[in-house]
């Protein structure tokens, strides 16, 4: 199993909690981390399931709900939305058939909300999964998806 | 790295190679590979930049990365640097742009005024 | 003697053809006639690139750059230009996307006021190649502290510049170093913010980005200053591209020997670990960033002790963000005396900013401090797109505040931007228009530092959630006489009560708009009128009979029903069913759907 495969790379110092966490969810296809994850990476690190669990569900980019093959993150901070993130927002909602938190029927996308990707000059902006994509339009937007819908991407 | 010294030798042969004249490379084509410039599709360009001196079987043209130079509004920004010329850099590329620029500017020595944004010296 | 003027005149094919050789005689000759041969040199080059513009003439040091320039115009350009020092404008190049002239062959306007130190390297070296770092004299700071100088000597340096932390507070970074130093322990560490959270800040990710080497070397030499042989960057997970030039950089570092045991053959051993957040915007906090680098929640606690005295698993740390260990390089080649000279009497240096928002040029900006607030945003941002005009501008993110165009000419440093209501802060620069909403915008600051706040301390998690209770009110056109004082009590009290940075300055955006838009707010209350047309509650639609040209189509895009009127008929919009979306003003191909606020 892949989780013990990922725990192997690891010294067993609570400081690599995080990046264990990060590594398992990578390592999910459906990008989160399970219970048992949990338990084990607790057994691991010789700490409470409480303190594993309590920092699995403190940062956002860790989840405990399954998600889709790709996680859409919309950036949402001030500058975004200034330039149009809404209505964005508004097209990813309408082009996927979901609405933020949820994830499509077929697995392959989840949306999110994030604060700032810190990309500003280029809003508004998205990532999907380690990709950035800026200066976004409905028509670049259909088309980043369309190419992700047909795994050109 | 013993010292200073070895490290000022170091420097010495490093801006050495870094200059155009001791490869083989008439002109050296600089894509800036920052979060912004990839989100405003700078892999594209670069991807097309080697692909296009690939095909054309340019021997002599390389095509490297940097960082940010902190104009995102002309993201995806591309330097051409030749040896004695001024740096020509253009902004605001797409594949169909970095088409024209190999073939009007790398091959032919004309650069593109319409995707100009500035000329330094080096 | 050297020559105090360069032309250099383009000698390729293509200009030759178009007579350039002509216009170099006709130079000399006139230089020769106002006898300034010794001051001006012209050379020939070959060719420049730009043939179409040919032939061209490039002007150092003033940068200028001419097209087309015929015989008959060196004249012109030899009394005005290097005589008299005004540049003939009619012959400059002129920019085929912004249509403005370019001053400087350097660049557009962008770069003019520009003072680069922390950003030298970026975009001009490749990241992933430590030859170029050292071409351009890296790791040479490291080696001079290590092998000419004591920890110290470095601190008096890093004293005498004057370098303050660029993450926000503005603390003396000598000081932090020294309290670190004066601690009396074995273990002890160096960490890098890179936590860039701030909505509109991106300079330490491009620092990372595009030259993560200098970053290394500031922090090794912050080590060997305080004594600590191990430090850690901590990254946020948004940053993917930066965490991997960054992993890239360090082990460059340690395989030639600028990380690792005995560096520069001293006793001085360090060594560096990337450490990757998770999304959580309080992590930039010192003390929560110090819980998650141990792999715990990151939520703060209070201080003292000092992560000085107390950081990382409960040892001295020091702990600065990206852009200060960018400066302490160029301070120990160029020494503390000059970076002194930059800057104003409180705030030495240049200071990174970053330009977003409704502003032409968007991107990173490196001033000096002292630049005006105008400057930073007219000369090198652009000011506003075509047919708007800034009414504001947010300083330092969601914990700053707004600035309004009669302070622009505030000079920027720390204490003026504290004294305005704003803040240095991180250095975002957020540019709003006549679009934007003050409310809203408060609004949507708040609704990021609640969905933010780590819910340790009652003040942030219980009272900015009643101030955004208030703010969504107003918004909504249920706003009430009242409303105004309680967000400022409120807003006081969080403040003063708060536990950390997060708490202390999350009411700021909201009493700063509060001070200068006092009149948005109260329009929202009283009028129930938004003047920038964004609270959707406050807006109605109503279609101008004369334009409308009675086409169906927003009665077609209307989700409600709630437009009468068919091919033929003029359309009209009944009230109590419309709900406001906006769809009819957006599909009108005649512009006729009005949209009103406050009107009735």
């Amino acid at each position: 199993m892949k989780r013990k495969e990922i725990l192997r790379k690891y010294e067993a110092r609570p400081d690599n909690l995080l990046y264990i966490l990060h590594d398992i969810q990578d390592a999910s296809p459906y990008n989160y981390v399970t219970e048992e994850d949990m338990e084990e990476i607790a057994d691991f690190l010789d700490l409470p399931y409480s303190k594993v669990y309590g920092t699995a569900t403190f940062y956002s980019m860790i989840s405990q709900k399954p998600r889709g093959k790709h996680v859409i993150r919309l950036c949402d901070s001030p500058p975004c939305h200034l330039m149009g993130s809404e209505s964005i927002l508004d097209l990813l909602r309408d082009e996927l058939g979901i609405d933020v938190g949820q994830t499509t029927p077929d697995m392959l996308f989840t949306l999110e909300i994030t604060s700032c990707l810190g990309v500003c000059g280029v809003a508004p902006a998205m990532m999907i999964d380690e990709e950035v994509y800026g200066n976004l339009n409905p028509k670049k937007l259909r088309k980043i998806i369309k190419d992700y819908r047909e795994g050109i991407i | 790295m013993k010292n200073l010294e070895e490290l000022r030798k170091l420097r010495e042969k490093a801006q050495k190679e870094i200059q155009l004249r001791s490869k083989d490379a008439r002109i050296k084509v600089v894509v800036g590979m920052g979060t912004s410039g990839i989100a405003a599709g700078a892999r594209e360009v670069l991807k097309t930049f080697i692909n296009e001196i690939n095909q054309k079987n340019l021997t002599d043209v390389i095509v490297t990365q940097t960082g940010e130079k902190g104009m995102s509004s002309m993201e995806p920004i591309v330097e051409i640097h030749e040896e004695k010329k001024p740096v020509i850099v253009y902004g605001d590329m797409n594949p169909s742009k970095v088409k024209k620029v190999v073939e009007e500017h790398i091959v032919n020595g004309k650069a593109v005024d319409d995707y100009l944004i500035s000329m330094e010296e080096k | 003697m050297a020559h105090r003027m360069n032309v250099l005149v383009c000698s390729g094919a293509s200009c030759i053809s178009n007579n350039s050789l002509k216009v170099k005689e006709a130079l000399l000759a006139e230089i020769e006639r106002l006898d300034l041969k010794r001051e001006i040199k012209v050379i020939e080059t070959g060719c420049m690139g730009p043939c179409q513009l040919g032939p061209v003439l490039l002007v150092y040091p003033d940068e200028t750059l001419y097209k087309k320039v015929q015989v008959a115009d060196v004249r012109e350009i030899v009394e005005q230009h290097f005589l008299k020092g005004r540049p003939v404008e009619r012959l400059m190049y002129k920019s085929p996307l912004t249509d403005e002239l370019v001053h400087k062959s350097r660049d557009v306007d962008y770069f003019k006021k520009q003072y680069k130190i922390v950003l030298a390297n970026c975009g001009s070296i490749d990241p992933e190649s430590l030859d170029e770092y050292i071409a351009v004299g890296g790791y040479e700071a490291l080696g001079k502290a290590l092998t000419e100088m004591n920890p110290d000597s470095v601190l008096d340096e890093i004293k005498i510049s004057g370098l303050r932390g660029r993450g926000g507070g503005g603390f003396p970074t000598h000081l932090k170093w020294m309290f670190t130093k004066n601690e009396k322990s074995k273990e002890k560490y160096v960490i890098c913010n890179a936590d860039e959270g701030d909505p509109g800040a991106f300079m330490d990710r491009s620092v990372i980005e595009g030259d993560p080497h200098t970053l290394i070397e500031g922090m090794a030499i912050a080590g060997y200053v305080v004594g600590a042989s191990k430090g850690y960057i901590y990254v946020r997970a948004e940053y993917p591209l930066a965490i991997e030039r960054l992993e890239k950089a360090i082990a460059q570092a340690k395989e030639t020997g600028f990380l690792g045991e005995n560096i520069f053959q001293t006793d001085f051993s360090f060594d560096l670990e990337v450490r990757v957040g998770a999304g959580a915007f309080v992590c930039g906090e010192e003390t929560a960033l110090i819980h998650s680098i141990e792999g715990k929640r990151g939520t703060p606690r209070p201080r003292p002790p000092y992560p000085s005295a107390s950081g990382v698993w409960g040892k001295p740390t020091v702990l600065n963000n990206v852009e200060t260990y960018a400066n302490v390089r160029h301070i120990i080649l160029n020494g503390g005396a000059w970076m002194a000279k930059i800057g104003t009497e409180t705030s030495k240096g240049t200071k990174v900013f970053a330009l977003s928002g409704t502003i032409k040029n968007t991107g990173l900006a490196e001033v000096p401090m002292g630049t005006t607030i105008r400057e930073l945003i007219y000369d090198i941002g652009g000011g506003a797109p075509e047919g708007h005009e800034i009414k504001a501008v947010q300083l330092g993110g969601p914990s700053g505040g707004c600035v309004t165009p009669e302070y622009f000419d505030t000079p920027i440093d720390y204490e003026s931007l504290t004294a305005l209501g704003a803040m240095m802060g991180s250095g975002g620069v957020i540019a709003m228009d006549e679009t934007a909403c003050m409310v809203n915008t408060a609004k949507f600051f708040l609704d990021f530092t609640c969905f933010e706040s780590c819910g340790k301390c009652v003040p942030c998690r219980v009272g900015l959630k009643q101030m955004y209770g208030i703010l969504d009110k107003i918004t909504k056109g249920e706003g009430e006489e009242e409303d105004i004082e309680a967000l400022e009590t409120l807003g006081k009290t969080i403040k003063a009560t708060a536990l950390c940075g997060l708490g202390q300055t999350a009411p700021n955006p909201v009493l700063s708009t509060i001070k200068f838009f006092r009149h948005e707010y109260e329009e929202h209350i009283f009028e129930k009128k938004c003047r920038a047309l964004v609270c959707k509650d406050l807006i109605s639609y109503e279609i101008n009979k004369d334009a409308c040209k009675a086409c169906t189509l927003c009665a077609q895009k209307c989700p409600v029903d709630a437009i009468k009127g068919e091919r033929g008929v003029v359309h009209e919009i009944q009230q109590e069913k419309c709900i406001s979306c906006g769809n009819c003003y957006d599909v009108c191909p005649f512009g006729a759907v009005m949209r009103l606020s406050g009107e009735n």
